[in-house]
């Protein structure tokens, strides 16, 4: 018998209120200690996927599962939010605080942990990620790439088991974009990485997934990888005849 | 966000607990304000000057502000002689010394409070000022009001600053007609849009990381031997100005 998966979902299903067809159509997924990839084209709801399993949209049918327990009220989903941290795909909507100490703080102190205690977590995660001296930098005047790797830290201050990235190469320049992939590796943790960088997702990822017409779809293992199209699909995730 | 050119600095007032500060300046405040004697006012003038010089504010700056204020009382020295209480000189010229005196008056105190607003609240952050307030019993959510408008006022401001310049890279430039009216209230609308969508999204991202409703400061300073020895020589200051309203001026 295996052991419950951390996060499992189950028949999951989403249409946009006022739409008939439904964007998410019974997906199924668990979760324990994976590195997942997600790939599909703009608006098939890899978004909606992570914030339906945050708990941020309600679904029309379907359980999401944490720890084996079925999760139903926004309480329990308060729970869920403390092991797992998502990283949105606009830093500047993650980042709100004044100073960058006080917005990586945020979390720790909400989980009622003593400033002192919140502080030192605080300063410790910003040192993991390289992000030093960082403390009293204006979090508005940070670069892209800072903005990306503070909210990073937001996150891990708050210790998740499981990291739900939107699009976090995006807008990178190459050098941010290699230290996010070390990043990711020496953490270890379990994420779901959603991403168009198919680069990015094969030297963070090892199991990928598309969602096509609200199904999620498991990609054949060693076949994802970017190369040059003259046609002008070639961005998008495809298979190639034998 | 806002500048707050005075709040950094490292003097004796700045290193006060706000919470002193708070109410030393609230007291003062509210006898000069309440005050129509000239000694209160003037005494009011002199000390509260004392107390911004030592604030050590950067002088440009700070005079800069002060004739900001001052406009305005320029404006009430300029109207009021002429258009308040009873016609003392000829009668084809209205000159009243009631309305000078008034203007006079308005013009100290408002100075005096002004003088005290800059030591003592100035000083301090809005941030920290806001989370003192909730520690003198202000309502949580009144608080969090203050906290979250004046952060997010910044973003508005830059959101609408975005789509004008879009508007600009296109060609508009603003005229008196009926097609810069309506780029306008689409600008406007949008932004409004636009906020309310980041409002939306900033909320999730609070949600997230187990906001509930009251935003916890980092630094929790509790009031030192200073502060009090501050708090008892803000509280005499306003006794002695309340007092010296009872001695009028043979003016």
């Amino acid at each position: 018998m295996s052991k419950t998966p951390l996060l499992e979902l189950r028949n999951i299903s989403y249409s946009y209120p006022g739409h008939t067809s439904s964007l998410l159509n019974g997906i199924n997924l668990q979760i324990d200690n994976e590195h997942i990839g997600l790939i599909g084209s703009n608006g098939c709801g890899k978004t909606t996927l992570l914030q339906i399993i945050m708990g941020l949209i309600q679904v029309d049918t379907g359980e999401i599962l944490l720890d084996g327990t079925v999760l139903e009220q926004e309480k329990d989903f308060r729970n869920l939010r403390r092991k797992l941290g998502f990283l949105f795909q606009n830093s500047d909507d993650q980042l709100f605080s004044p100073t960058v100490l006080e917005d990586v703080a945020f979390g720790p102190l909400n989980h009622g942990l003593k400033s002192d205690d919140a502080k030192e977590i605080s300063i410790a995660t910003l040192e993991q990620l390289g992000l030093k001296n960082f403390e009293d930098r204006i979090t508005h005047k940070l670069s892209g790439g800072e903005k990306k790797l503070v909210a990073l830290a937001t996150i891990l201050s708050m210790q998740p088991q499981l990291l739900l990235l939107d699009e976090p190469s995006n807008n990178l320049d190459p050098a941010t974009r290699e230290r996010l992939i070390e990043i990711l590796r020496e953490l270890n943790l379990a994420h779901i990485i959603i991403s168009h960088d198919l680069d990015f997702l094969a030297s963070t990822c090892s199991k990928l997934y598309t969602l096509s017409d609200g199904k999620l779809v498991r990609c054949e293992d060693k076949q994802v990888h970017s190369h040059e199209h003259i046609h002008p699909y070639g961005n998008h995730p495809h298979q190639h005849g034998e | 966000m806002i500048e707050e050119p005075f709040a950094s600095g490292s003097s004796f007032l700045h290193r006060r607990d706000p919470r002193i500060k708070l109410i030393g300046a609230a007291c003062i405040s509210l006898v000069l304000a309440l005050s129509t004697s000239f000694l209160t006012a003037v005494t009011g003038c002199i000390l509260t000057g004392f107390l911004l010089i030592l604030s050590q504010p950067n002088p440009k700056r700070i005079v800069q502000r002060i004739l900001g204020v001052n406009v305005f009382t320029l404006f009430l020295l300029i109207t009021l002689p002429f258009t308040y209480g009873s016609n003392e000189a000829t009668s084809w010229f209205h000159f009243s010394q009631d309305g000078l005196r008034m203007a006079t008056l308005i013009a100290l105190k408002s100075n005096a409070i002004l003088f005290c607003f800059l030591a003592l609240l100035a000083t301090s952050s809005t941030v920290s000022l806001g989370h003192s307030l909730e520690k003198l019993g202000m309502p949580r959510k009144l608080t969090f009001l203050l906290l979250f408008s004046y952060r997010q006022l910044f973003i508005i401001h830059q959101e609408y600053k975005r789509l004008q310049r879009a508007a600009l890279l296109r060609g508009f430039i603003p005229k008196n007609s009926l097609h810069t009216y309506r780029t306008y209230s689409h600008l406007f609308a949008m932004t409004l849009v636009k906020s309310w969508n980041r409002a939306e999204r900033v909320q999730q991202a609070m949600l997230l990381r187990g906001f509930n409703g009251r935003l916890i400061p980092l630094n929790q300073p509790q009031p030192t031997q200073a502060d009090y020895s501050l708090l008892i020589l803000l509280l005499l200051l306003s006794l002695i100005l309340a007092g010296l309203s009872f001695f009028p001026l043979p003016l």
